[in-house]
């Protein structure tokens, strides 16, 4: 596993949190998935609830575990199969996002927040396929 | 997957699910959702006969664990408590002034509310038919005031029906309820009905729908004093000189339909919603403030748990200060109930059966998103009369509820500015609190236009980041698999906690749960 610089990581955590800003909000009575199409954005939308803004997640009684710089998201399939399905305190996600942007928000992450996996890109027909694990 | 479904209310997530499951999976997620169910309270617990010295080590002093506590320790157990926060209570919390509350994140909020205003973050109301909460609030002298749920002068609205403009909740209702009538009652008039009515029957029910539905002779909901009764007035009834009252215009059946505002009609009329229906006077932790005067004194406070171990004999717990110490201590017991909630405990280190833990490992919380909004006076009642209940709309926000208390009164008031489920709220857990109450300010300006002049300040809890619950209330991902096994004493620990119970996310299955789980506790100890 490849890692982007510290200093990279800190810049990409600012930028995420100012993009959070002005974010479009899912319309409450009308739809179920967000309204965001780009990785970056669902990160911003969803993930940093809990894995905060930078990815470096966060500790109370429990843990949300870091996704910067983390051998969490190394196997993209895992990943996915995680937002779709959850894990543990992690709840699903596959009825808050179609199958595009889930294998946006994991290509996302996998290649940011101090990540730099180089494989394939997951594409939406394997988050179609995972679906069904 | 549905093309239009309403995604984000739990109501609508239910007419989803309605619609493409029929009516027992309905249940099923209603159940699920806190929406159906009754009590099964049988009064207070009688634990007769001697625990010989027994000891219990109770995890979490949310209400599941203050109820185990509490009755353990008056049938003559020897009990001790471990809680990561510094109070008691747990979801039983109530945000005030002068407060400051920590999300995780290290994100800091200071409540700015006036004194005698407040937000209940977690429950908010307590059904008539939740017998337990009710009994311990007559037990702790905890008073209670009306919640109003149903509110006919509040708003429906739909940003995009109706111009955005919002619609009281009385003229849809009578409006709704008098043309679905009208088409009934002519349909059946004119024979075009077919259906096992008599000829009696069909007399009989033309005339009721000539009453539900306030229509006229000739069986149509028309403009008229007798329907402007029910949905308002054109211009309101007076006193003295040119006092007539005028009625009001209809809004078409078709407008009504195309605008979906028919969504939240029955929201209010569920059992866990129907009136009367209470708020603690000051504040929903006004209950866990009663357990606690209580039980005080078995309570170790900023106890982080890092460590479950059961044996044969009994149970020990490890743990940790919460604000970030590392000194460990374990304290032991025969028993224990552990109420730490599924998203916390299956982070910790434990020794229960595989079954247990599977079960631990299968409830995520649900995400849930309150906005607390304090406004220097109370436009709602002065401007628009509206006193207590819920505005319900399309928009993020879900809806705003009015304070059920302090009627009239000159100061600043606090409304429940946004209260949403699923992808919205997900999306304001992902963002700052002071953008959250920008979001909540910009959606509730759709439906008051005295928002931006008159707000003040706000708090918000994101329910994802409680640092000590990790989400809103369990939501088990397979419950015929795991629930069971979750009731099983491991060992010598027993779960309780909403999410186990029927009742989940409400106050009522966290008291049952600790109470059934005590009660198959004593049987044990007093056979042996």
């Amino acid at each position: 596993m490849k890692l982007k610089f510290f200093t990279v990581v800190l810049t990409v955590g600012l930028m995420s949190q100012s993009a959070a800003f002005g974010q479009d909000f899912v319309q409450s009575g009308t739809a179920p998935t967000l309204p965001q199409r780009e990785g970056k954005e669902i990160y911003n939308a969803i993930c940093s609830g809990c894995h905060m803004p930078d990815g470096v997640g966060a500790v109370g009684a429990a843990a949300y575990p870091p996704l910067a710089k983390s051998d969490f998201v190394g196997s993209k399939e895992a990943t996915a199969q995680w937002v779709i399905k959850g894990y543990k305190a992690m709840p699903p996600l596959g009825d808050v996002m179609d199958d595009e942007q889930i294998a946006a928000v994991v290509n996302y992450v996998r290649t940011n927040l101090g990540n730099a996996y180089d494989d394939e890109e997951l594409t939406a027909a394997e988050v179609a396929d995972i679906r069904t694990w | 997957m549905v093309d239009h479904i309403s995604g984000m209310t739990r109501r609508g997530v239910l007419t989803m699910i309605g619609l493409a499951a029929g009516a027992s999976a309905m249940y099923t997620a209603m159940a699920g959702m806190g929406l159906a169910g009754t009590s099964n309270y049988k009064g207070p617990i009688k634990l007769e006969g001697d625990p010989k010295g027994t000891s219990v080590l109770i995890l979490g002093a949310g209400l599941a664990g203050l109820t185990a506590a509490l009755e353990l320790h008056n049938a003559g157990y020897k009990v001790q408590v471990l809680e990561y926060r510094e109070k008691a209570g747990g979801r039983c919390w109530t945000l005030r002034g002068g407060e400051t509350y920590t999300e995780l994140g290290g994100f800091k909020q200071e409540v700015k509310f006036t004194e005698g205003n407040y937000l209940n973050a977690g429950p908010w109301r307590i059904p008539s038919d939740h017998y337990a909460v009710l009994d311990y609030c007559r037990r702790f002298g905890v008073k209670l005031e009306p919640f109003i749920q149903q509110n006919y002068n509040a708003y429906l609205h739909n940003s995009q029906a109706f111009g955005g403009k919002p619609q009281r909740f009385k003229e849809i209702q009578a409006d709704y309820r008098g043309q679905i009538s009208e088409l009934l009652a002519k349909a059946v008039d004119q024979k075009k009905l077919d259906g096992p009515l008599t000829d009696d029957d069909a007399a009989l029910l033309v005339e009721s729908l000539k009453r539900y539905g306030v229509l006229d002779e000739n069986l149509a909901y028309v403009k008229s004093d007798a329907t402007s009764i029910y949905r308002g007035w054109a211009k309101e009834p007076g006193g003295g000189v040119d006092a007539k009252g005028e009625p009001s215009d209809i809004i078409s059946l078709s407008d009504i339909l195309q605008g979906r505002l028919w969504q939240d009609l029955i929201t209010g009329e569920s059992i866990d919603h129907q009136a009367g229906i209470f708020q603690p006077v000051g504040g929903m932790d006004m209950i866990a403030q009663g357990f606690e005067r209580e039980v005080k004194d078995l309570i170790t406070y900023n106890a982080k748990v890092i460590k479950i171990e059961g044996s044969e004999t009994g149970v020990s717990a490890t743990y940790v200060d919460s604000n970030g110490g590392t000194a460990e201590k374990t304290v032991s017991a025969d028993y224990c109930i552990c109420t730490i909630p599924f998203s916390v405990l299956s982070q910790i280190e434990h020794n229960f059966s595989g079954e247990m833990t599977e079960a631990i490992d299968s409830v995520p919380y649900a995400s849930s998103i309150k906005v607390g909004l304090e406004f220097k006076r109370r436009f709602w009642e002065e401007d628009e009369h509206i006193y207590g209940g819920i505005s319900y709309t399309d928009t993020p926000i879900t809806l705003i509820s009015y304070p059920s208390n302090d009627y009239l009164s000159k100061g600043p008031g606090v409304l429940l500015g946004a209260y949403s489920w699923g992808a919205a709220s997900y999306q304001f857990n992902a963002i700052p609190a002071e953008e959250r109450i920008e979001i909540a300010l910009k959606y509730g300006e759709m439906i008051h236009k005295q928002y931006r002049d008159e707000y003040s300040n706000g708090v918000t809890v994101a329910w994802h980041r409680v640092p000590w619950t990790l989400g809103c209330y369990g939501e088990w991902r397979d419950q015929e698999a795991h629930y069971d096994n979750a009731c099983k004493m491991d060992q010598r620990t027993l779960m309780a906690g909403e999410h186990i119970s029927y009742l989940p996310a409400w106050q009522e299955g966290a008291i049952l749960s600790a109470l059934n789980a005590i009660e198959r506790l004593h049987k044990i100890v007093t056979a042996a």
